[in-house]
């Protein structure tokens, strides 16, 4: 049977940075106080004209750039995994794909998820490798939170952050790609919601006035319920693990590492305690990149191979989990690094 | 169930600002140095991984000092 592995990622991220000093300046908190309430030092946030498929398009040129000998024809499918896409239609990743120059005969889809968009995308990607459909599949996850924050929103500021990560999906790599788990609960759609996103609620005259001194917020607000967020993630997380664990025939002594979407401090935190398992077995650099929303398991998977912290023949845990609600997860088991 | 001696203790370990043995049961926990949504976040995380029980947002508006939330979690248990 044909396997599914990740081969390559590449990460790009927008030039500007937040730091606890430029967000304790404005809001006078002293920066110290931000990093230990947040854990995290730096945010990117991009220009104003640079979209999230902008920043996908940044991505991909990388993506060739870090990858020479890969051809952009070689791509049977391009798999853009957002919650903020150009236009209702065409699709975006039609986009991407004409401007990254990919073959006239690669797919190209739009995946429109947020938090659980990368482990969400490589169900996809794992059916379409392993049933032969494809062979090579660039999947790109970008997102621009920081365009849908109020500028008064302190804390939803303090923890977005913009980027992107390419991802090659192939049949061999570094990491074989495992049984997936998933689950989705819509009733948690109230709260995290960008509002006055979309056809529903669209923004009406009583919005621009309410937000003029914001630009206007023409493409949505982000409204987050904390609180709420906290417990799906402790209450879904943990019994994805336990059905991960049986779908792959593991045990949790197996699991070397542990890669959460980085959704916040606490909620990193907390969910080793839950787990009951050791923090140093919770990869993380929520610190130097914040939440990142659907780019930010390639990251972390990325920063976890430069700083050597993946063993030789290890167990990965990846979660995606947040906005919808919905979540998945999977093992990574490495091959070669 | 943990006696209402070592959830303070719990609480203390969590909230990194705060001296060991310097909350007691009628401190008003709002009250606590640089007191923030984050620190509401934490105790409803706690209460859910240590004691498996649910708090809400409102469960927090209706509640004042420790004893009082420590009352809350043992009735929801």
């Amino acid at each position: 049977m044909r396997k599914a592995c990740i081969k390559n990622i590449t990460v790009f991220t927008p030039e500007k940075v937040l730091t606890n000093n430029d967000l304790g300046e404005e809001f006078d908190i002293e920066p110290d106080r931000i990093f230990k309430d947040t854990g995290i030092r730096n945010r990117f946030v991009s220009a104003k004209e640079e979209l999230a498929s902008d920043i996908a398009v940044s991505t991909g040129e990388k993506f060739f750039v870090e990858n020479p000998d890969i051809k952009r024809s070689q791509f049977d499918v391009l798999i853009y995994t957002t919650s903020a896409l150009d236009y209702v239609g065409p699709a975006t990743a039609v986009l991407i794909h004409e401007r990254l120059g990919l073959s006239k005969n690669c797919l190209a889809v739009d995946l429109p998820m947020g938090c659980a968009g990368f482990t969400h995308a490589l169900t996809v990607a794992k059916a379409l490798i392993e049933n032969g459909t494809a062979t090579d599949i660039l999947l790109i996850t970008s997102d621009m939170p920081t365009k849908v924050l109020h500028s008064k929103d302190y804390h939803l500021r303090s923890i977005f952050s913009d980027a992107g990560a390419a991802t090659h999906i192939s049949t061999s790599g570094k990491f074989e790609i495992g049984k997936l788990a998933f689950g989705t609960d819509g009733s948690g759609a109230p709260n995290l919601i960008v509002n006055g996103s979309g056809a529903r609620n669209p923004i009406d005259q009583d919005w621009l006035d309410l937000y003029k001194d914001e630009g206007g917020l023409l493409i949505g607000r982000m409204e987050m319920n904390g609180i709420e967020i906290l417990k799906f993630s402790l209450r879904e997380v943990p019994d994805l693990f336990k059905t991960v664990l049986i779908e792959n025939n593991l045990q949790k002594s197996d699991i070397d590492l542990f890669i959460f979407h980085h959704a916040s401090e606490v909620i990193l935190k907390f969910l080793a305690k839950k787990l009951e398992i050791s923090s140093h077995k919770v990869f993380s650099c929520l610190e130097n990149y914040g939440n990142t929303v659907s780019a930010s398991i390639p990251i972390a998977l990325s920063e976890a191979i430069k700083s050597n912290v993946i063993p030789a023949n290890s167990c990965i845990f990846i979660a995606g989990f947040g906005i919808g609600y919905a979540w998945s997860g999977t093992i990574l088991k490495t091959t070669e690094l | 169930m943990i006696t209402i001696t070592e959830f303070i203790q719990k609480l203390e370990e969590e909230f990194d600002d705060i001296e060991q043995n310097s909350l007691t049961p009628s401190t008003n926990y709002r009250s606590i140095e640089n007191w923030g949504s984050m620190h509401a976040l934490i105790i409803i995380a706690l209460v859910d991984t240590e004691f498996d029980v649910s708090l809400s947002g409102a469960d927090l508006k209706n509640t004042q000092t420790i004893q009082d939330l420590y009352d809350l979690v043992v009735s929801k248990k």
